[in-house]
């Protein structure tokens, strides 16, 4: 059996996902690690172009490498004072957690490789449209959680406003 | 295993991520790192969302929306948690989580 395009996307991308998802993790200097988150959330905008979710992977490539990203630069500027160094360091817990991230890894593929004979091995195809039936959908059927999603950005917006904004504690204690 | 592409295998990858994040969220001094490692949690259970959208139910699109949904809460949540951080980086000049310790009692 030769080796699919498919085959060949899906594990080029996995890799860079995964590598670069690592060097997020360990990295020690803060900047370095969300210009890696960058590279994440381009490969994983490259998982849905494989997954035929087109709309998808624009949405990822705007709001998470774009937006996202931005926002979190952002906000180590306006918190981190001195060197960038040694910004993002380990606490003492990583014998802890090193376990327990293994562990959702192990019980994850065991599931996975239990039932991998109830799971299509090929899949369906989608709808080549997908924005108009995307859209469709949100404004027929889903229409409470999208009016719902719209407060949420709205009240977050304001929250973020009001908890970012300046207080002023001057001597009258306004 | 190697040849074709499965269901299994964009689980697995998102299971290696969601670890990945986990590990970091757990472990990070620094808070906006653990922000960070929760977006790549997040990011993980999209691609299981998107993927089982495409192996499971080809037709429709509610993978998908449900996709759209979690990456506007969390943008929502990105842009409150770094006003939070902030806001306490303000009255205490360090966003070292090991120093937020003011509700303990």
């Amino acid at each position: 059996m030769e080796l699919t395009l498919e085959a060949a996307a899906f594990w080029t991308l996995a890799a860079v996902i995964i590598v670069s998802a690592l060097l997020v993790v360990t990295g020690k200097n803060i900047v370095h690690s969300i210009l890696w988150l960058v590279v994440t959330f381009l490969g994983i905008a490259g998982v849905f172009i494989m997954l035929d979710a087109m709309f998808l992977a624009a949405v990822q490539v705007l709001v998470y490498a774009g937006a996202v990203c931005i926002m979190v630069v952002f906000g180590v500027m306006l918190t981190q004072r001195g060197s960038m160094e040694k910004s993002s360091l380990f606490n003492k817990r990583v014998i802890i957690a090193a376990p327990l991230a293994g562990l959702i890894l192990a019980v994850a593929g065991f599931l996975a490789a239990v039932s991998k004979e109830s799971v299509p091995l090929s899949g369906g195809t989608v709808p080549a449209d997908t924005v108009s039936s995307i859209g469709e959908w949100m404004l027929t059927r889903y229409v409470v959680p999208f009016e719902a999603a719209a407060i949420l950005l709205l009240v977050a917006l304001i929250g973020a406003v009001f908890l970012a904004g300046e207080v002023n504690t001057d001597a009258d204690g306004r | 295993m190697l040849m074709g592409v499965s269901a299994v295998h964009f689980v697995l990858l998102s299971a290696a991520l969601f670890g990945i994040g986990l590990f970091g969220a757990l472990v990070k001094k620094n808070a906006i790192s653990v922000l960070i490692c929760i977006e790549l949690m997040l990011n993980a259970v999209n691609i299981n969302l998107v993927a089982f959208n495409k192996y499971v139910t080809p037709g429709t699109f509610i993978g998908q929306l449900f996709a759209i949904f979690i990456i506007t809460v969390a943008a929502a949540e990105v842009g409150v948690a770094l006003a939070i951080i902030i806001a306490i980086f303000r009255h205490r000049l360090s966003v070292n989580l090991d120093d937020f310790d003011w509700l303990k009692w």
